[in-house]
């Protein structure tokens, strides 16, 4: 399985990029705007309404959160989504296995390009949230290779899903079993303290958001974290774990 | 003795309970055109798939140009070129990109793919689209470009599993065409197609399978004349003419309305025909690879 990955794999993700580049207008708008109306609204719309939380303003509270869920939305839907349309629309994975790309070569590179689409999205909006003086530099650039690292587990996790789906259409369930739940139950919104203690202990278990979430923020305030050693680990075990599964997976479909 | 470009050897491929390719045998030598013929379900597809490495063989052995499928997969494929049933090419990338971005999986450097690239788009035709988006080009234009893709580069064997089903007559001989300027360069060809007078025109040898097994192997013209003699003698299918038929034991085969019988000595056979019979109607034509097809196949309908 290992001894099939090779370099090539740069040449699955430079197709997408090239894609990307011809569509990018329709495809990265839209996740920009989205977090800028979740930070206008929650920020400073709801946030009127919020007393600071542990003495921090509701606006700078939300934005690394906004970019945790951005990061895992522009991952999760283009591995999703996006190669369940390249896999089972367009035929481009069978056009590729067709060549010297190997099959495995085929998943790594859409997981890459899916955490090249959370950093690609992290970049962008980085300077809005500094600009709104909600992201302290010179630390949220580290913002960036987090992103990568939640863009790989979330681009496998995605491709673990497109491996399992019937068709488009029950994509949807992990999506709203799954990705909505943690979206608002990963100390997003509010802080993951203010939940009971065995939800609190289930959230640092099993969702990645939690700890994406609180990485971020430790970058944006910037303020001391001493869980955040256990969160990277946390992160970069989930991601190698979920990739092999991703691979076994996808092999089972694909491979017949 | 040369290295075939490709040996099977018991061939099998299974899906579940459902054997596609049953023990297949045959060895095509370099610079030959071989077809695959049979009706849907018969294995063609199944055992081009395995050739290209894409789908595992369930047992017995292959090799492409002397190496073992599931050994060596990758350095077969960059010595073949594939056209699948289906079009995968890019939609959203142009012409020129579609072949370019596929060079890049071979490895081929930018300078040369791209000269590869535009010597493509002349053969093929292209020329006039080639910017234009793969979306806004026709059935046939979009054949040619996979055709193209599959060469770009330079294959020791293509493979094509249909290459022309779906398209109109016009496009059809274009795609005809300019595979017959790549089997004058040598190229190992193999293709499955379910339009038997060009296959019989164009393959030096074919198989025709059914039920994942192969029927018959051969060229085609030995194929005809070994199974269904030179020529077939048709008539209505009416009552008088049959027991005519039987009384002078001649064999036949009904099919629909029309009564096949098949010789060698056709003028012979019609003269006496004409005398004991007085069939209504009578014609007398070549045998072709259809002939045998469907005498293999059977007339039924299939999936």
């Amino acid at each position: 399985m290992i001894e099939n990955i090779s370099p090539r794999v740069r040449h699955v993700w430079g197709r997408n990029f090239l894609v990307f580049l011809r569509t990018w207008k329709v495809s990265f708008l839209p996740p920009i705007f989205d977090s800028l109306f979740f930070l206008l609204a929650l920020g400073y719309g709801l946030g009127q309404f919020v007393q600071d939380i542990g003495g921090v303003e509701y606006a700078r509270f939300v934005a690394p959160a906004i970019v945790a869920i951005g990061v895992m939305n522009s991952s999760y839907y283009e591995t999703t989504f996006g190669s369940f349309v390249r896999m089972y629309y367009q035929k481009t994975f069978d056009a590729l296995i067709a060549t010297p790309v190997t099959i495995e070569e085929v998943i790594v590179g859409e997981i890459l390009w899916g955490a090249t689409k959370a950093v690609i999205y992290t970049v962008l909006v980085l300077p809005i949230l500094v600009l709104f003086g909600v992201a302290s530099l010179p630390s949220s650039l580290l913002l960036v290779p987090l992103a990568l690292l939640g863009g790989l587990l979330f681009g496998a996790i995605g491709l673990c899903f497109t491996a399992w789906t019937p068709s488009i259409d029950t994509l949807n369930y992990p999506t709203f079993l799954f990705i909505t739940p943690m979206m608002v139950l990963s100390g997003t919104f509010f802080p993951l303290e203010s939940l009971p203690l065995p939800l609190q202990y289930f959230a640092y278990a099993v969702l990645p958001l939690a700890h994406i979430t609180s990485l971020a923020r430790a970058l944006t305030l910037p303020t001391a974290a001493p869980l955040a050693l256990v969160s990277i680990v946390w992160l970069a075990v989930a991601t190698l774990l979920v990739m092999l599964l991703a691979i076994r997976t996808m092999k089972r479909r694909l491979v017949v | 003795m040369t290295t075939p470009a490709i040996l099977a050897e018991g061939l099998e491929k299974r899906f579940g309970d459902l054997m596609a390719v049953d023990g297949i045998s045959f060895v095509v030598e370099e610079g030959e055109v071989f077809g695959f013929l049979g009706p849907n379900g018969a294995g063609k597809t199944s055992t081009m798939r395995m050739i290209a490495c894409v789908s595992p063989t369930t047992a017995g052995r292959l090799e492409v140009f002397g190496m073992p499928v599931e050994e060596r997969p990758r350095e077969i494929k960059a010595l073949i070129g594939v056209v699948s049933q289906e079009n995968n090419l890019d939609p959203d990338l142009s012409v020129y990109e579609n072949l370019t971005v596929f060079a890049r999986f071979f490895e081929i450097d930018r300078a040369e793919a791209a000269r590869r690239a535009e010597e493509l788009i002349e053969f093929f035709g292209l020329a006039e689209k080639r910017d234009t988006v793969i979306e806004a080009l026709s059935g046939g234009m979009k054949r040619r470009l996979t055709l193209a893709r599959a060469l770009i580069n330079r294959p020791r064997l293509v493979i094509l599993d249909e290459p022309t089903t779906g398209l109109d007559p016009q496009a059809r001989a274009l795609i005809w065409e300019r595979l017959r300027a790549l089997r004058a360069r040598g190229s190992t060809i193999l293709l499955s197609t379910h339009y038997l007078e060009e296959a019989e025109r164009f393959c030096d040898r074919l198989v025709i399978m059914d039920g994942g097994r192969i029927l018959v192997e051969g060229r085609p013209a030995e194929i005809v004349s070994s199974r269904m003699g030179r020529a077939v003698i048709e008539t209505p299918d009416d009552p008088a003419v049959i027991d005519c038929l039987e009384r002078e034991g001649v064999a036949f085969e009904r099919f629909g309305d029309l009564v096949h019988v098949t010789t060698d000595t056709p003028d012979a056979l019609v003269q006496r025909l004409v005398a004991a019979c007085n069939p209504s109607r009578l014609s007398v034509r070549n045998a072709t690879l259809e002939d045998v097809f469907l005498r293999l196949t059977g007339r039924g309908f299939k999936e």
